[in-house]
């Protein structure tokens, strides 16, 4: 009964199809339009690669220069809308449904086209949650995807950016899908066969190297004094006072701050060795210093970063770099270890509300969330205690059995009051729920919801929202560090006052800092340059971090 | 540019006898602010050259928290605003206090 093979021949068929247009498995950069006109079909569900970092770009142009005639009504399920061709493809028909997590770049396009109905939108996923649901019910038939080299058999070297590849190939090659590589070059021998060629169906030669987008480096120059005050409270307020050793940190100049504060404030707390030690982070430039004066003990990185190469190959006992020397990152993996191997996730978002519900969705841009909900929400199937996971369960406890009590994870929002432009970050309603009701979406892309967040630091001070026992606590505490926001100016006096003195929100002089020692002259580096030096040569800071 | 001046009643005097300071830099999302000591001990008066209007409230809010916390009797405070945020306000005023007490 040829039914249970009929996604198998139909693989079969795209394949023989798209020889044609191959030598072996090799095709030219120039064939790539005939390539996929001959395997994709209208419909299909496509997977082309392209997250936060690493673009399959030479593929994305290819698939916008098909002919809509023949190939239309794509279902694209992949993790970034980032490059302009990744939105091309719906101006022009090519595409029609779109399944995503992160839109960075595009964010502001993206929301237009979103709100003009020219997308037809699944849902705003997290980079797990979308994975899962490859091997469920969004598997690609075909995945285009990026990788350094690899060889005429298909064996392919991801290089340091293994990101998203690996979970891609597994969910399209095991389930009747074509696999098409671009690579930068083809050798005869890769250094380290990440992916084995018989998972690969076609491998395209570029025409140029594959994009990688320098997301993680942050310039210590642009560190403001705010920032450096917000950093000491959480180092001081959380870090130490939970004795945090397992973490993920955001991206944002909030918690590069904290890095560069590490080996200064950090050590002068005497906290090395104590907190910190154990990372699930991209390979951030300003954890240099922290690295090269003994805080780090390891890191899993999601992705890497521009520039950071050879000084993670100098480093083989912090970073996980295979045989051949370089980063084996993988996304999925280290989504799983900040999901339920850290302690603590601290990162920024655009709004918070009263309850703190946070979203960095706005009306005019929808950049998605990447893996900040995974990281930043409490793991329920979490089975292994830690001192700060129990301590935070303690205190999150008010009702039941102690004998079943379980820890939690602290989930920090470490943010300013006002963003650019005097923009208030707290806010009444969150601009999600508008953007949820224009456009018709059943779920309002909240980034981390209010039940998740223990703790927000602003340059106020810290509320610990574990502390607060009803909504209207809550909602005081939140004010109460909400500053000179609209939100802040309409806290109660005397209850946040009362919730000081119970330590549920904590201002800088109740923790001992004293915000004028807020200074630059307290960061381990206070430029680029600076961090190259730290790292004895072997950071190579991307051409427009460069400025001596 | 609007121009706002806010007016205070101290219980004491700012202490110190620094005669006048300058703090902070004249950039955008930063300020400059001169402070002088010129006026009776129990008086405040802040002016304010903002390029940004409608944030008069805030301004007020701000000027108010930092007179209750560091009493800056005898102070004429002139800020020159580049857009700074409400934070960096406060945080530049009290350097400001703390430069005249040294």
């Amino acid at each position: 009964m040829s039914e249970w093979r009929g996604d198998r021949q139909a693989r079969d068929a795209r394949i023989e199809a798209g020889r044609a247009h191959a030598q072996g498995k090799v095709v030219p950069a120039g064939s790539v339009v005939d390539l996929l006109e001959a395997i994709l079909r209208p419909g299909d569900r496509v997977c082309l690669e392209g997250d936060n970092q690493k673009q399959a770009d030479c593929l994305a142009r290819g698939l916008s220069a098909c002919d809509p005639g023949k190939i239309h009504d794509l279902h694209m399920v992949q993790s970034g809308i980032v490059l302009p061709e990744h939105l091309d493809v719906f101006e022009t028909g090519i595409a029609k449904r779109l399944d995503y997590s992160y839109s960075g770049p595009q964010g502001g396009r993206i929301a237009k086209m979103l709100y003009g109905g020219q997308i037809e939108l699944g849902a705003v996923h997290t980079y797990l949650e979308l994975f899962a649901r490859y091997f469920v019910d969004l598997t690609p038939n075909v995945a285009l995807i990026a990788g350094v080299s690899a060889d005429r058999d298909g064996n392919l070297y991801t290089g340091p950016n293994t990101e998203d590849t690996p979970t891609v190939v597994e969910a399209t090659a095991f389930k009747n899908g074509v696999v098409i590589a671009q690579v930068n070059e083809i050798v005869d021998r890769v250094p380290r066969v990440d992916i084995p060629g018989d998972r690969i169906d076609f491998v395209v030669e570029a025409d140029t190297p594959f994009y990688v987008e320098p997301l993680f480096t942050r310039d210590p120059a642009a560190m403001t004094e705010t920032q450096i005050l917000i950093a000491m409270m959480a180092i001081k307020g959380i870090y130490a006072e939970y004795g945090i050793k397992r973490l993920n940190h955001g991206i944002g100049f909030g918690t590069a701050a904290i890095e560069l504060l590490l080996p200064t404030y950090g050590e002068k707390l005497g906290l090395r060795g104590k907190i910190a030690t154990h990372w699930a982070l991209n390979p951030h430039p300003t954890l240099i210093p922290a690295i090269e004066s003994g805080w780090v003990k390891q890191i899993h990185c999601f992705g890497s970063e521009v520039g950071m190469d050879r000084y993670i190959r100098e480093r083989p006992d912090i970073f996980f770099t295979g045989a051949d020397g370089s980063l084996r990152s993988n996304r999925a993996f280290c989504q799983t270890a900040g999901l339920y191997a850290c302690d603590m996730f601290i990162g920024a978002t655009l709004q918070i509300d009263l309850m703190g519900h946070s979203s960095t969705i706005t009306q005019s841009r929808v950049a998605g969330f990447g893996g900040a909900p995974n990281m930043g929400s409490d793991p329920h199937g979490r089975r292994h205690p830690s001192d700060a996971w129990m301590k935070a369960g303690r205190e999150g406890q008010i009702v039941g059995d102690p004998a079943l009590m379980r820890g939690r994870k602290l989930v920090v929002q470490l943010v300013e009051t006002f963003g650019d432009k005097l923009v208030p970050t707290f806010v009444e309603k969150l601009d999600a729920l508008e953007l949820a009701r224009k456009i018709g979406l059943e779920l309002a892309p909240v980034m981390i919801y209010a039940d998740d967040v223990t703790h927000i630091v602003t340059e106020e001070g810290i509320a610990n929202l574990l502390l607060c026992r009803d909504a209207d606590e809550r909602e005081q505490a939140i004010r109460g560090v909400a500053g000179y926001t609209e939100v802040g100016r309409g806290r109660d006096r005397a209850k946040v006052e009362e919730l000081r003195a119970r330590g549920v929100i904590r201002r800088p002089e109740d923790l001992g800092i004293e915000p004028l020692d807020a200074d630059r002259a307290l960061l381990a580096a206070k430029s680029i340059k600076d961090l190259v030096h730290w790292s004895g040569g072997l950071y190579e800071p991307p051409a427009r971090f460069r400025n001596w | 540019m609007e121009t706002l001046t806010f007016r205070h009643t101290t219980k004491k005097p700012l202490s110190g006898s620094v005669p006048s300071a300058i703090t902070g830099v004249v950039a955008s999302g930063n300020l400059e602010i001169l402070l002088e000591r010129v006026l009776p001990p129990d008086a405040c008066e802040v002016a304010v050259e903002t390029p940004i209007a409608g944030y008069g409230d805030v301004w007020a809010a701000v000027v108010a928290d930092f007179v209750a916390r560091a009493q800056p009797g005898g102070l004429r405070i002139s800020i020159n605003d580049g857009g700074a945020r409400p934070d960096t306000v406060s945080l530049r005023l009290l350097q400001g206090a703390r430069l005249m007490e040294a």
